[in-house]
């Protein structure tokens, strides 16, 4: 499953720049809106799942290289977080769904956690 | 591009098979570049658009040319109950617009007999098909021969020059790393220090050190797994120093060939209790920083996890400084040892 099926099927705005999200397959996901607990907890391309849409989630997703950060309820971060996203090659993706529903999705769709 | 290249001449039969499954001479070798690579290592899933148009047997040509004129594209496939039926191109239009009959059914005028590709085959075999049938567009079936795609010249070359561009792009990446540095600086012991000045309060640039420092790390030649466990430990720092600090402090990056020391000081409020905000979930952080997410209790944790050795000096009313230390496995940064 790659990104650009993700963002199809579960009908994600993409907030940063677009390029070719068919090369990026996730291989997992995290949820979580205490970034401390997303540095222990996500790995390297996995999708993390949060309510937070301020600066700081970019520059966590870039240290850990997370895959794309699934924004949820309509959180949106500023003109600045986005720019720095951009810079940054993170992608940022938005959703007015609640995080358990995307959540639940996510796994059904096939991105689970590799035991 | 000249005849003889591989996007365009038909591949002999003892390529066609692949070139991984006969042993390739030393002047073998060398004849091949890497786009030639590249058309047996890429497959065509990779390289095809799997947004289509398609349309039913029923659809007036019309209809269909209309499709064709928006999407600038020459041709879609014809698609019954899920299943592909045949292809409809521009070609087969104009057949249909000399006998005046655009209202006629895309199954009266598509073309049936189809050629088609498999998804996880190279796109070697696409070229192949091309260059054989002269046609400009091919439907692509995965393994259980459902439609999942077309495929173009277009595609394909996209597809290289994308792959062309990442090769080019980790050349660069390589070429760029500082890891020579340490060879050619000759001394007893050669330490390369980096410093960032962390303000109080700052969100705006948390994290900024920390992205700079791993960066860096990679650049020097350390292996990944090394510079995101030094990434993630001084971020921590990081943001410790940012939320906590009075008056802000120094974050400080010792590179070695043996080992990575990272250190924080700042000159207050200080730790009372080192026992206390070593525990797990433990936070003092504000209502405020924990709505963005801070103030898990889990930063010195998370640095524990991440170093090899951790330690914190800290006075009530002086400061605090904490120092982290990773060993670089041999054979990184710069493979030698110093002392």
């Amino acid at each position: 499953m790659n990104l650009q099926q993700i963002i199809d099927q579960l009908n994600l705005t993409v907030l940063t720049e677009t390029r070719d999200f068919t090369t990026i397959q996730p291989e997992g996901g995290y949820t979580s809106d205490l970034l401390s607990c997303v540095m222990a907890g996500a790995k390297s391309n996995y999708l993390w799942i949060t309510l937070q849409a301020h600066l700081n989630i970019v520059a966590v997703a870039a240290l850990l290289e997370i895959a794309a950060i699934i924004i949820t309820e309509d959180a949106q971060p500023d003109a600045t977080a986005i720019a720095k996203a951009n810079e940054q090659g993170v992608i940022l993706l938005s959703t007015p769904k609640p995080t358990y529903e995307i959540d639940g999705k996510l796994w059904e769709m096939g991105i689970q956690i590799q035991k | 591009m000249s005849p003889t290249s591989p996007l365009t001449r038909t591949p002999t039969a003892q390529e066609t098979r692949g070139r991984r499954d006969r042993s390739i001479t030393d002047k073998d070798a060398n004849a091949i570049n890497r786009v030639e690579e590249l058309s047996y290592d890429l497959k065509i899933h990779e390289v095809m658009t799997r947004q289509m148009k398609i349309a039913s047997p029923e659809m007036p040509l019309a209809n269909v040319l209309e499709i064709l004129r928006i999407n600038h594209i020459s041709g879609v496939p014809v698609v019954k109950d899920s299943e592909l039926i045949g292809i409809l191109s521009l070609e087969d239009i104009v057949r249909a617009m000399q006998k005046n009959e655009l209202s006629a059914p895309v199954s009266q005028y598509m073309t049936r007999k189809i050629i088609t590709v498999a998804s996880y085959d190279s796109i070697v075999s696409a070229i192949q098909k091309f260059s054989d049938s002269r046609l400009g567009r091919l439907p692509v079936l995965d393994e259980n021969n459902k439609l999942v795609g077309m495929i173009t010249k277009g595609d394909i070359t996209r597809g290289i020059l994308v792959a062309l561009q990442k090769d080019y792009k980790e050349e660069e990446v390589r070429r760029y790393r500082a890891s020579h540095l340490f060879e050619d600086i000759v001394s007893d012991r050669t330490t390369l220090v980096l410093r960032y000045n962390i303000k109080a309060h700052d969100f705006t640039h948390g994290g900024n050190a920390s992205s700079h420092i791993k960066r860096a790390l990679l650049r020097l030649g350390a292996d990944p797994q090394t510079a995101r466990r030094c990434g993630i430990a001084v971020y921590e720092a990081e943001i410790n120093l940012i939320i906590h600090s009075t008056n802000g402090g120094i974050l400080k990056l010792e590179v070695e060939s043996h080992r990575i020391t990272m250190s924080t000081t700042d000159d207050g409020p200080g730790i009372e209790n080192i026992e206390q905000v070593l525990q797990p979930g433990y936070s003092t952080a504000t209502e405020q920083v924990r709505e963005m997410g801070f103030g898990a209790g889990m930063g010195l944790v998370n640095i524990k996890r991440c170093v090899d050795k951790m330690d914190i000096e800290s006075t009530v009313g002086k400061g605090t400084k904490l120092t982290m230390r990773i060993y670089v496995p041999t054979e990184n940064l710069n493979g030698r040892k110093d002392d």
